[in-house]
């Protein structure tokens, strides 16, 4: 017996919900970038799923893109973090607002 | 395998970037004076590349497996990027070393920035969208956070990075749901479907989620909040790459997918979420234009308002519109990398000489930057004979063909707000006395880059018709 | 050479950008003169080469269009950067290029030592760019284009001694003036370009002329579309009413005066109805209305020359009363003969003011011609070359004048216009009077100056220019002889432009014939009175100058009317631009602009100023309220889409 398709999907949703959620209510930076990883794999999830439902090895080609990507980013994300938290010695975002209006 | 290694000779100015980069990472690593070497190959790649896809435009072909498209207007946007960061290079010249740092990795991650642009606007697949974006969008949180000594360059990348960062996760999803629902990646294949899969919910939210994505990447209302703050922080030439390639590359890549699903279809799904997303970014990005007193910030408003006038021809859906964008795009670029460039050059050390004030009384110390900066304003304002016209002339003559004229009139009325603050620069310049005294740096380069700008507004606004005919030979 | 004819239009531009660009760090004059100048010469030769390519052609093959590049193409309208090389054009293109090469020659004698030499040029340049857009374009933006363009450049080269006083003002303002004039004008032309496109759908002169004699359209609306052309020609033309900017144009340097002022761009207006013959022959009732405007031009322009005392004054209203001759003759119907007193009128008018010019520069900018005379001895190429000019400009034959003001006058009779015949006749003896009045003051009898002046004749570069022009004044006209005397052979000029107006010829009323009697008796009242006319004038300023004073003094009345040009100026002051600024001062300025619309447009400018302050707050800087901005908005188009289904 296989686990329906929309499960997988429900899941995924909802980790993808949670990383929104964590993007918008966490103070910092390193775990708002957590979160976006979050989002990135729930849809890497979906990918996942819907190419072992469909029989289609596309989508977990293309999880693997992804997760190169993420990798790249990671690298990049966290360098800018450190190079910012030796300039101004904190990581909450809500004190980095020179930059407005 | 032997036709694959026929597609090489198609995507020369792909291999021509793609070579540049390994050269020049060899080079850094080993050459003592790597910043003039890799100053004139990145002169070299960006010329070579552009020429020769302007050379090779009849050439249009599908390749790897429809994967990549080449000719065409792919080529025209990969003259646009080309020469966009050809002019780009030349200003960097001098401007990086004024800026206070020199990193051998700029011409590197500038050169692959490019690649990722050429790579959306060739795209017959939603990986390869998806990886050129990513390829151009890390390039370039790497490259606004160039010094990494600067606190304003240190907030800018992180804002850039995050929220970039953010809006790929919705792409990726969006993908996803595409995917999922229409069991393909290839964007032609999608296009046969695309009729029976006007019903499924999760196919329309994954095309809503990935259309999003690029709403975010193309600086338009109401994703375009970080656009300011990136550019001002920024170094002043990086951010004029930002508003030109970056944008026209994700515009291309939103008229290889939308395009081809639309197919032409006026008034389509996604219309009114378009005519939303236009209508506000530019009536927004003109109001809040004219309250800036930083020349970057009002720059980069002006982008989100010029975003709002391509996505114009977006609602449009018309074959008008489309080659009214990539004309649009085309002359945007030139006359906004004329005018950053100007920036550039005025910019003194420590980010000073920002404030716009400091443009008072330029036309007597220095007519020359005075009247290439007016040609530029003039363009971007919209009034003829230059290139900014005709885009907008285009665009909103796409719109009321497919009956959107109260979208036109929008347009225009956001036109006219915008002279205001386009034109109080010119009139600060000719006008009024100098406040302080401010003292343009020599660069030669620089002043070639932004004479080449002012070069190709003045012949797009002068051969509009030819560039509009070849655009439209290739839809 | 003929299918590179834009090379005419590029090789100037290329040299105003060179020497716009490049001329403040050349300091050398020999340089920028040569790269202003050549540039035109080579202009002029292709144009030759393009003659006499098109000249082997059949006659029905002279039609070549090259098209360059679209320009704009949106809808059905098609506008190409495509130029016409035909008769017509050609005829422009040659006098053009050719008169403005020696007067480009000319100005490197007459400029010599201004500190804005290379600024010169450069305009000089630019407006033959603009000339050969207008005369070459094959469509009406095209030609609006180059209209726009000579109007820029003559403002430009008028206003060019922007620091010099000129009469009561600043040459600046007299730049202002003939501007603003000018803009009435195009803003007939612009109506007319709009009716154009609005009753025949296209703007292109082939489709356009095409169709009018194709399609039904009624007589009203070609008769508003004419009217609206011609109100534009008056305007560039200088005719009635719109001609009290041309004396003033005087301000500018005088090679402006010679090329500009004279002898190319104020006929643009002639080319222009020219050019839409058939737009024009199909509205009977304009016709007349040009002739008469024409006519009553000439004679008022001629009257206020007879007194004048400023000799850029006197030629300035002869070129009016000339242009006023152009158009009776395309009022008459005689197109082809229109345009040939243009090719003539240029050589000698062109030839009189370059003349003025030497004579102007070897009195130290003095121009009023009471305190010249005698200078026969002092300039002798220059007096024999300017006497050459008033012998043609007075229609006494064989020279070129005689034959092109003799064609309009026979062509104003015999269309049944004898009224106007008489007008005309009697203009041209004014003219001999006045030409002659200014040559015998000038040159002949004694020096009226003072000792301080030390005339001398110009330099060879300024010399030979009015010599080639003295030549072109005398032979000019050969090419045009009428049929009564070359016999088989006919008008060759007329034979040449004929198939540009076949269609308008068409479309007119011939009327009967006359005699060859008929002809040569009239070309024998007109010669014989500009004869006696001369002598006239001789007579009384070199023996008898009291009579000039008697006269003056008994007509007082009518001599101060000429004197102050009928008082147009003061009229259109007090009629038209006194209430318009007092009106404006009081009103519009006060109540309706500062009040209303300043009122609303400041307010709406501060409403949209204060949003935009508030708005900008918006921006908090902080990462996270932007993701929130973007979530909401992702939300929002995932409802739509949802609630949509």
């Amino acid at each position: 017996m296989t686990i329906p398709i929309e499960y997988y999907l429900a899941l995924s949703a909802f980790m993808f919900l949670v990383g929104v959620t964590g993007v918008l209510i966490r103070r910092n930076a390193i775990v708002v970038f957590m979160s976006i990883e979050l989002m990135l794999n729930s849809a890497n999830l979906t990918l996942v799923a819907f190419s072992s439902y469909l029989g289609n090895s596309v989508g977990q080609i293309f999880v693997f893109f992804v997760m190169t990507v993420a990798a790249a980013e990671a690298a990049v994300g966290l360098a800018i973090i450190i190079a910012l938290f030796r300039n101004k010695l904190t990581l909450n975002i809500d004190e980095i607002n020179i930059l407005k209006w | 395998m032997l036709n694959s290694l026929q597609d090489l000779y198609h995507i020369i100015p792909l291999l021509i970037v793609s070579g540049g980069i390994l050269v020049s990472i060899i080079v850094e690593m080993y050459s003592k004076d790597s910043e003039k070497i890799l100053f004139a190959l990145s002169i070299l790649v960006f010329g070579a590349a552009g020429l020769f896809s302007l050379y090779s435009v009849n050439n249009v072909s599908i390749l790897f497996n429809g994967m990549l498209a080449t000719g065409g207007n792919v080529n025209v946007f990969s003259f646009i990027f080309n020469i966009g960061a050809f002019i780009v290079t030349l200003l960097s010249a001098d401007y990086i070393r004024k800026y206070g740092t020199y990193y051998g990795e700029y011409y590197i991650i500038l050169q692959s920035s490019v690649l990722g642009m050429m790579l959306m606007a060739g795209a017959k697949d939603l990986f390869i969208i998806f990886i050129g974006l990513e390829l151009m969008s890390i390039s370039f949180y790497v490259l606004a956070g160039l010094n990494r000594k600067r606190y304003n360059a240190n907030e800018a990348s992180l804002k850039y990075f995050l929220l970039g960062a953010f809006a790929t996760g919705f792409i990726v999803y969006g993908i996803g749901l595409i995917y999922g629902t229409a069991q393909t990646t290839s964007i032609d294949i999608l296009t046969v479907r695309f009729p029976q899969l006007t019903g499924n919910l999760l196919f329309l939210a994954g095309v809503l989620l990935f259309l999003v994505g690029f709403t975010f990447k193309i600086a338009a209302f109401p994703f375009h909040m970080w656009v300011p703050d990136v550019y001002q922080g920024s170094p002043t030439v990086v951010a004029g790459l930002f508003s030109t390639g970056g944008k026209a590359a994700a515009f291309s890549a939103i008229l290889v997918t939308l395009a081809a699903l639309f197919n032409g279809n006026v008034g389509s799904l996604f219309t009114p979420y378009l005519i939303f997303v236009s209508a506000l970014s530019m009536i927004y990005g003109s109001i809040v234009a004219i309250s800036q007193d930083d020349i970057k910030r009002m720059l980069a408003y002006s982008s989100i308002s010029h975003a709002g006038y391509l996505a114009i021809g977006l609602a449009a859906g018309n074959s008008e519109g489309t080659a009214g964008i990539i004309f649009y795009l085309a002359a945007y670029s030139f006359m906004n990398l004329g005018a950053f460039g100007i920036v550039a050059l005025i910019e003194g050390e420590n980010e000073t000489n920002l404030s716009i004030a400091s443009y008072a009384g330029l036309a007597k110390r220095n007519p020359a930057l005075a009247a290439l900066l007016s040609i530029f304003m003039f363009s971007l304002s919209g009034i003829p004979p230059f290139a900014g016209f005709f885009g907008k002339y285009y665009v909103f003559f796409a719109a009321i063909k497919s009956g959107l004229t109260w979208l036109a009139l929008i347009g225009i009325l956001s036109s006219v707000i915008s002279v205001y603050f386009y034109l109080r620069i010119v009139v600060l310049m000719y006008f009024k006395d100098q406040g302080e005294e401010v003292i343009p740096s020599k660069s030669a380069m620089g002043m070639v880059g932004v004479v080449l700008s002012a070069i190709l507004v003045v012949l797009l606004g002068v051969f509009p018709g030819s560039i509009i005919n070849l655009i439209s030979s290739f839809l | 050479m003929t299918q590179h004819i834009y090379l005419t239009i590029l090789l100037p531009l290329l040299g105003f950008l060179v020497n716009g660009i490049f001329g403040p760090k050349i300091k050398n004059e020999k340089l920028i003169g040569i790269i202003g100048s050549g540039s035109i010469g080579l202009s002029f030769i292709i144009s030759v080469i393009s003659f006499f390519e098109t000249l082997n052609l059949p006659v029905d093959k002279r039609q070549t269009i090259v098209t360059l590049f679209p320009w704009i193409n949106v809808g059905n309208l098609n506008i190409n950067f495509s130029y016409q090389v035909d008769q017509l054009s050609l005829v422009m293109a040659l006098l053009v290029t050719g008169v403005g090469f020696i007067i480009h020659v000319y100005s490197i004698g007459y400029m010599h030592g201004d500190k804005a030499f290379w600024r010169f040029f450069s305009y000089l340049n630019l407006f033959i760019f603009a000339m050969m857009n207008l005369i070459l374009a094959d469509n009406f933006v095209l030609l609006f284009l180059g209209w726009e363009g000579v109007g820029l450049c003559s403002y430009l080269l008028i206003g060019f001694w922007y620091d010099r006083k000129f009469e009561k003002s600043t040459t600046a303002d007299a730049g202002k003036k003939a501007f603003i004039v000018n803009r009435i004008g195009d803003f007939g032309f612009l109506v007319g370009m709009f009716l154009i496109f609005m009753t025949f759908g296209s703007l292109n002169f082939n489709d356009v002329f095409n169709r009018a004699s194709i399609f039904n359209v009624s007589e009203g609306v070609f008769s508003l579309i004419a009217i609206s052309l011609f109100i534009g020609a008056t305007g560039k033309s200088a005719q009635i009413p719109l001609f009290v900017w041309l004396p003033d144009a005087m301000a500018g340097p005088t090679p402006v005066s010679a090329l500009i002022h004279a002898a190319t761009m104020v006929t643009a207006g002639v080319y222009m109805v020219a050019r839409c013959s058939v737009l024009f022959a199909s509205a009977p009732a304009v016709l007349i209305v040009v002739a008469v405007i024409g006519i009553l031009t000439a004679i008022v322009a001629a009257s206020i020359g007879l007194v004048q005392n400023d000799i850029k004054k006197v030629l300035a209203y002869s070129t009016i009363s000339q242009l006023g001759y152009m158009f009776l003759g395309l009022g008459a119907g005689a197109f082809g003969a229109g345009i040939f007193h243009v090719m003539t009128h240029a050589f000698f008018k062109a030839l009189l003011f370059l003349g003025a010019g030497s004579v102007i520069h070897a009195m130290h900018e003095e121009q009023d011609i009471q305190r010249y005379g005698g200078l026969k001895k002092f300039m002798p190429v220059t007096s024999k070359t300017f006497i050459i000019a008033a012998l043609a400009i007075s229609g006494i034959p064989p020279l070129s004048g005689f034959f092109s003001k003799d064609e309009i006058l026979w062509y104003t009779y015999a269309n049944g216009l004898w009224f106007l015949w008489v007008i005309g006749v009697i203009t041209a003896m004014l003219t001999a009077f006045y030409m002659f009045r200014l040559y015998t003051l000038t040159f002949e009898g004694k020096s009226r100056f003072g000792s301080d002046k030390h005339p001398h004749e110009s330099p060879k570069v300024m010399t030979i220019p009015l010599i080639i022009l003295a030549v072109l004044s005398v032979i000019g006209g050969l090419i045009g002889i009428p049929e009564i005397f070359s016999g088989e052979h006919g008008n060759r000029f007329h034979n040449w432009l004929s198939p540009i107006f076949k269609q308008a010829e068409r479309k007119m009323i011939i009327f009967g014939t006359h005699s060859h009697f008929e002809e040569i008796a009239l070309m024998t009242i007109s010669v014989v009175g500009a004869a006696a006319a001369i002598w006239f004038a001789r007579h009384i300023y070199l023996n008898r100058p009291s009579i000039a004073e008697n006269l003056s003094r008994k007509f007082r009345l009518t001599y101060n009317l000429l004197l102050n040009k009928y008082f147009v100026d003061e009229a259109y002051d007090y009629t038209i631009v006194n209430p318009i600024v007092k009106g404006s001062t009081s009103f519009l300025w006060k109540i309706a602009d500062n009040k209303i619309i300043d009122g609303t447009v400041n307010g709406l400018a501060k409403v949209v100023a204060i949003i935009s302050v508030y708005s900008r707050k918006l921006q908090t800087g902080l990462a996270q309220f932007y993701a929130i901005i973007m979530v909401l908005g992702i939300t929002l188009a995932l409802f739509w889409i949802i609630l949509s289904r």
